[in-house]
């Protein structure tokens, strides 16, 4: 079983078409990986579907770093 | 080859009129089609009845545009039963017409809420289907005394001037998705809304239509139909006059 970052890294690099290397627990994912607005709403939508959890939109905005999404989503799954 | 082949639309406030008239079109051109009603089930059975007689495919599934629960239940109906949700047509629409200086503060909130805020709300429930599916079309029915006034019809005229807006930025907010966004303004169409009407106000407007003649709601269905094909795959964000001539 891969772990939340393992997981949510493939995510980030599927969607956004970065290298591995550039997701990293600071990046922003306007400013460091490219995404715009609607990249973020979908990589939201996408993190939702793999982890198979519901991300409300209050919620949704303040994922805005690889960090935030990770420790969002563990503090889900506990 | 028909146009629509396999697509699966959501026309809202299709039981009568010119939305009736839609997803009987878009069911020809090989829609399936879910026919949304507010109150008028019988007649929106008979539609899907219509479509079903003609070999085609639809359902009816009751909600008001403008509350949220029901307009998800909407359209998670759409997905569940067909599996996608290709074309959203906003068509619902009220009228309570009144002076300005007559018109009660629930006159005005009824009519933006199911005309206006009804097509914010739809449109922002199909978003995340259509997004995924990377393919969209949603076509917003406006009017044409949204783009010129109308007299005694503040509360109408401010929520079908409304959709031009929202449609041009809905258009700009999801190109980028391959979703395209356009609005129709019908003019003078002959439906029970318009029947209502006094006669010499339609007299009346008669004089200002060059084409000299009401027009029907398959002249509105058709051009739905052009801008949810293939046909329309280079235009968005734009609003087509189908009035006659009368605003130009």
């Amino acid at each position: 079983m891969s772990t939340v970052l393992e997981r949510v890294t493939k995510v980030i690099v599927d969607r956004l078409g970065v290298e591995e290397s550039e997701v990293t627990l600071e990046a922003s994912f306007r400013d460091d990986l490219g995404a715009d607005s609607l990249d973020v709403v979908e990589l939201v939508m996408e993190l939702e579907d793999e982890f198979d959890m519901e991300i409300s939109d209050e919620d949704a905005e303040k994922i805005s770093t690889v960090g935030t999404a990770i420790s969002y989503i563990e503090s889900k799954l506990n | 080859m028909r146009k629509l082949e396999g697509k699966v639309a959501v026309v809202t406030g299709a039981s009568r009129g010119i939305g009736r008239a839609i997803a009987l079109k878009l069911a020809e051109e090989g829609a399936k089609v879910v026919v949304n009603y507010s109150g008028s089930q019988a007649k929106a059975e008979e539609v899907v009845a219509m479509i079903q007689e003609n070999g085609g495919e639809a359902i009816a599934v009751q909600a008001s545009v403008s509350k949220t629960e029901e307009v998800t239940a909407l359209m998670n109906a759409a997905v569940k039963t067909y599996g996608s949700l290709d074309i959203l047509v906003n068509n619902a629409g009220i009228t309570r017409d009144n002076l300005i200086m007559r018109m009660k503060e629930d006159e005005w909130d009824d009519v933006l809420n199911t005309n206006l805020k009804g097509v914010f709300l739809c449109t922002k429930a199909v978003t995340r289907q259509m997004m995924k599916q990377r393919a969209g079309r949603i076509i917003n029915i406006s009017s044409i005394v949204g783009v010129a006034g109308n007299a005694g019809q503040a509360n109408y005229v401010a929520a079908k001037a409304g959709v031009i807006g929202l449609t041009k930025t809905t258009a700009k907010e999801l190109a980028s998705r391959n979703i395209l966004v356009n609005a129709i303004a019908p003019g003078f169409i002959e439906t029970e809304m318009t029947e209502q009407l006094p006669q010499d106000i339609k007299q009346g407007m008669l004089t200002q239509i060059p084409l000299a003649k009401l027009g029907q709601p398959e002249d509105i269905a058709k051009a739905v139909a052009f801008l949810a094909s293939d046909d329309a795959n280079y235009m968005t964000g734009q609003t087509l006059h189908i009035d006659g001539g009368m605003v130009m």
